[in-house]
């Protein structure tokens, strides 16, 4: 569905395409730290295309790539490979990326010779791709081919020419994902008043595996990521039922206090957490589709097809969630265990099943949640606990507890994040909205929906 | 009911919001309101120093609402309440206490993991030993503790709880709590005692003495609001009573003069038809 | 399998500088947690405050050593703790437990963006600030003291730490012992009841989570001078359960608990690091199922696996009684 997509619109924008020869699409927020023994925890990547005399798009094999780092001695350098990808492991920092052009194949040339060796910023865990466009050389001085030269894209959204508008579209995706990753959230805490810190290894486990089964060699078959997300859907439903049947249940049945709950939630992350790396590693991975994806230039903003099906599929979800919360039964019954669970259960609604069907829905749509931020940006094995902070505060802009309060704040958290780049730097955003937590519960610390009384 | 009591009303209307001889607690305009429900809504009250007023109501009344407006452990959408003629507008809830106003809750708050008398030392003021620079140093505030475990023992003994001195308040049965709790409010050296249901919960055969220390206390000098569902204790030990009903004041006057009071039958008999949602007094 | 390797670190465990560092911590914690009921998630930010105080006093501002330990051990961790305390005391426990674990994402962003290396050194933190300490110490470099357990610099830094050390729990002992232990302890219990009294909770809390900084900074301030580096690495989130575990471990609210706990902790932790070290360098677990790398990862996994035990199994830790204090408290 995504390629056909963009094979559509491949030939109304045919002119990027001639000359973007490589675009990485990857947007959002900075990609979590690696492993501590891990020193090589950023990468420098890029896929060299070029055209053959028939004027197919080829990958160009064997050029060298060479990065040096600020006392101008080598760090580390790659060769392309056969379809023309190559990557650099560097410890964090500032590189020159040199294109060696003694080593292009007969016919090809660097379009934009100035733009080599091109300058990188690393900081830990990153992964940023740098495009090298090959094709005629233009003269540096040419009026008139502003839009035809995006020499280089970073992956990270800081590279100068980005509007507001673009900020706003990137903060609406990673608004709208965090916001499916903390209905769970809001929703346990609403019906068992548990704050669950785990529920960010409920994001890493969905996008890890997803990961598992998109890449070949671990079951010795590939599946597509769409067959594999459904999957993953449902098996993290299945896992957060029985989380709630082999845990939550039992302490909830003994009366445990909920901070005895919270530091078993705690526990349950931080041994979740560790697992992941135990087995996923400490490097950042992407699936194998969708991986790059050319970005439709909108003229006032540029997204890749994949952004935007992602985008609409939450909003096809969340739209989903409220309505069932608003009008099913069910979704009726989680909100009226929310508001007053003795008075649900008096009225004969069965409490148990309740929180049980949440943990259900609550898990699958973090683990949906954790393939779309595979999708958008890397995935590594503590992605989840950062989301999770980012849920905390969305769902307490919006209110701790209340359904609707959590999918606005996250929304509004996930624009706060990317616009706040305006003015602070990429690799600081996340703090940008964490201050705003802090200074919601200055003003407002019932959120913008909650009622007074929640907080006492 | 003693003579010099009852001559503190000489002249008082018996109707809501009348005017007292001597008041210390006035409320002008408090309302406060839950989502879109009214609980509290009284335009005028004041309450007479030196005697007992007793605080009645059907359930839902909205008693409980007012009680925590009255001593700041919540907050009115509007209006103005004064203590001894100081406002109580933007002062927290500890401030109030240290002005002299202390208030007990319907559950009682022991503290179950602290010692009897380390709940009496609790209610001490002004301690020494209270301040953080002051904490590890012993010789600043041994004299002081001295004292108020004196007086802390002297209350236990009149309160019968000297015996427990030493256990964890935990121990205590509910009536027993409930003379803790009456006792280190004492600690506190307040001028006006607020009593959220006094008598929950105590076997009747405590009722009568704590009857006694409730009275005690009006007999030196102190003014008592309790909240109260047990009729026959506000006709007991009363001296005035004011009725709410739905977040209103709808009579005022003494224990006598309630019973007959068509409004008070109205607000008692209409509770059980058209029962009014509970706002948390139970 | 190399024993003696074995006992000897499980030893260094018990007593060593990670059981100062974590014990300190720990005691702030308990000043927290254990006396107030206030739930820290953001101990590690706490000791950061401790380790960068000194530091970029002394290698970023170029202050002297005594300056340092000012900045480190008092007005960090004071700011810090009234940027965390104020939006959030006057609120539902839940909300301070929020906040400082947001405190600690925040303080490794902060700590390790390249654009403030000039700062804070970004990922490979500071280093050079301790030298004043070790020209103090009167053990001689190459020298193993305590029964051959630590070498000469290192035995400095325990020696400072357990005096540190035996001098905060002095402390907490006479302040749990006065009248505004006292508070504290009725806040725990309920913070209305001490209202009603009279009691500024608020200000109270305050205090709390001040002192239990300080003691935390304490911590951070001498792990930084015992690895002569302060870096975003050893202040990370996961650290403050470290603390948490050895809180709980030896019980909360008593004033030994937190020092026990850490003993206990470090000695385990120690002995299952070596020990699974050796079973792989020996072949006895192969490399495919765990390397080097992967040991490091193991401690993680029994914290985690140690604050669910605890939690659920015995709150009240080894050494705490029900009666007093319990994680089920509220």
């Amino acid at each position: 569905m995504l390629t056909l997509m963009s094979h559509g619109r491949a030939i109304r924008f045919r002119r990027i395409y001639l000359l973007v020869l490589a675009v990485v699409a990857v947007l959002g927020f900075s990609s979590g730290s690696v492993s501590a023994q891990d020193d090589n925890s950023a990468e420098v990547k890029g896929s060299l295309i070029g055209r053959d005399d028939a004027g197919e798009r080829i990958g160009i094999a064997d050029v060298t790539f060479i990065a040096s780092d600020e006392s101008g001695s080598e760090a580390g350098r790659a060769v392309s490979a056969a379809d023309g990808s190559w990557s650099i492991s560097l410890p964090p920092g500032t590189y020159q990326v040199l294109l060696d052009e003694s080593t292009l194949p007969e016919g090809q040339t660097l379009r934009n010779p100035d733009k080599n060796p091109a300058e990188v910023r690393l900081i830990e865990g990153d992964s940023k791709s740098t495009l090298f466009a090959l094709g005629t050389p233009v003269e540096p001085s040419s009026e008139g081919s502003t839009d035809e030269t995006t020499e280089f894209v970073e992956e990270t959204s800081s590279v100068g020419g980005i509007t507001f508008i673009q900020l706003t579209v990137d903060g609406l995706k990673l608004g709208l994902i965090i916001a499916m990753c903390s209905i769970g959230l809001s929703l346990i805490y609403g019906t068992t008043g548990l704050t669950n810190f785990a529920h960010g290894e409920a994001v890493t486990f969905g996008a890890v595996l997803g990961y598992v089964f998109n890449t070949s060699g671990i079951f010795g078959f590939r599946l597509h990521l769409i067959p594999a997300a459904v999957i993953v859907v449902s098996v993290c439903g299945a896992l957060g039922a029985l989380f709630n049947r082999a845990v939550w249940q039992p302490m909830r049945r003994r009366g445990a206090s909920l901070v005895a709950a919270l530091v078993v939630s705690i526990g349950f992350s931080i041994l979740f957490r560790y697992v992941i790396l135990f087995f996923f590693g400490g490097r950042a991975k992407r699936f194998t589709d969708y991986q790059i994806q050319e970005q439709w230039d909108l003229g006032w903003f540029r997204l890749a097809p994949k952004d935007l099906v992602l985008m609409v599929l939450a909003v096809v979800v969340l739209v989903g969630v409220a309505s069932g919360l608003q009008f099913t039964r069910m979704g009726k019954a989680m909100r009226a265990v929310s508001d007053n669970r003795d008075l649900a259960e008096s009225t004969g609604i069965d409490v148990e099943k309740v929180i049980r069907q949440v943990w259900i829905f609550g898990s699958a749509l973090a683990g949906l949640g954790g393939i779309l931020f595979g999708l958008t940006e890397s995935i590594n094995w503590e992605m989840g606990f950062r989301v999770l902070l980012l849920m905390f505060a969305g769902v307490t802009l919006g209110g701790l507890g209340t359904a609707y309060g959590a999918l606005f704040g996250s929304i509004i958290v996930g624009l706060f994040i990317q616009l706040s780049t305006l003015v602070i730097p990429t690799d600081m955003k996340n703090v940008g909205a964490l201050i705003m937590l802090i200074v919601i519960l200055l003003v407002r610390p019932q959120g913008l929906f909650g009622r007074r009384e929640r907080i006492g | 009911m003693t003579a010099d009591t009852t001559s503190l009303f000489n002249g008082v209307a018996w109707e809501p919001g009348a005017a007292k001889n001597d008041p210390i607690l006035v409320v002008d305009d408090v309302r406060r309101s839950f989502g879109g429900l009214i609980a509290v809504d009284v335009d005028h009250l004041e309450v007479q120093r030196g005697a007992i007023t007793a605080l009645i109501g059907p359930n839902g009344a909205g008693k409980t609402t007012f009680f925590n407006l009255l001593t700041n452990f919540d907050d009115p959408d509007t209006g103005t309440r004064s203590f001894e003629g100081q406002d109580l507008g933007n002062i927290p809830a500890h401030r109030v206490a240290n002005l002299g106003m202390v208030r007990t809750f319907q559950l009682t708050k022991s503290l179950s993991k602290m010692t009897v008398i380390d709940n009496m030392l609790l209610g001490a003021t002004h301690q020494r030993g209270e301040s953080l620079w002051r904490s590890f140093l012993r010789f600043a505030w041994s004299d002081q503790e001295q004292s108020n475990t004196e007086r802390a023992e002297a209350l236990l003994a009149r309160f019968n709880l000297a015996h427990m001195r030493d256990e964890f308040a935990g121990t205590l049965s509910g009536g027993q709590r409930k003379l803790l709790e009456m006792a280190r409010a004492l600690m506190v050296e307040p001028t006006m005692v607020m009593l959220d249901e006094p008598m929950a919960g105590v076997n009747p055969a405590l009722k009568q003495s704590l009857l006694e220390h409730v009275k005690g206390l009006r007999d030196e000098g102190m003014t008592v609001l309790f909240v109260e569902h047990d009729m026959d204790m506000v006709q007991e030990i009363s001296d005035w009573v004011v009725v709410m009903a739905e977040g209103r004041i709808i009579a005022e006057g003494p224990p006598a003069s309630i019973g007959e009071n068509q409004a008070v039958v109205d607000a008692y008999l209409g509770a059980h038809h058209d029962a009014p949602l509970d706002l948390g007094d139970d | 399998m190399d024993w003696g390797a074995i006992i000897e670190n499980t030893f260094r465990g018990l007593l060593g500088e990670q059981f100062i560092y974590f014990a300190l911590a720990a005691i702030g914690l308990n000043m927290h947690f254990g006396y107030t009921g206030l739930l820290n998630f953001g101990q590690a930010v706490f000791m950061a405050a401790g380790a960068y105080g000194l530091s970029m006093s002394v290698a970023t501002l170029g202050l002297n050593f005594w300056w340092g330990l000012l900045l480190g051990i008092v007005v960090f961790p004071l700011i810090l703790a009234l940027l965390m305390g104020i939006p959030t005391l006057r609120l539902r426990a839940d909300y301070l437990a929020i906040v400082t674990i947001a405190a600690s994402e925040m303080f490794r962003i902060i700590a390790r963006s390249p654009s403030l290396d000039r700062w804070t050194g970004s990922s490979d933190g500071l280093t050079a600030f301790a030298n004043d300490f070790y020209d103090m110490s009167p053990f001689s470099t190459g020298g193993r003291y305590f029964f051959g357990l630590f070498i000469g610099n290192q035995m400095w830094v325990v020696l400072v730490g357990w005096i540190v050390l035996a001098l905060v729990v002095l402390l907490v002992w006479l302040m749990m012992r006065s009248p505004w232990g006292r508070v504290l302890r009725a806040i725990r219990e309920d913070e209305d009841a001490a209202r009603s009294l009279g009691k500024n909770a608020y200000w109270f809390k305050l205090q709390a989570l001040m002192i239990g900084g300080v003691f935390g900074a304490l911590g951070g301030l001498l792990r930084a001078i015992g690895t002569q580096s302060a870096q975003p690495q050893n202040f990370i989130t996961d650290v403050t359960f470290f603390a948490w575990v050895a809180l709980i471990l030896g019980g909360a609210a008593k004033v030994g608990g937190p020092v026990a706990g850490a003993a206990i902790l470090y000695g385990i932790l120690n002995f299952t690091d070596v020990f699974l070290r050796q079973l792989v360098d020996n072949g006895y677990i192969s490399e495919s199922i765990m390397d080097g790398t992967q040991v490091g990862q193991v401690r993680f996994m029994l914290i985690g696996l140690g604050l669910i035990l605890l939690a659920a199994f015995r709150p009240q830790g080894i050494f705490g009684s029900k009666e007093e204090m319990a994680l089920d408290d509220r």
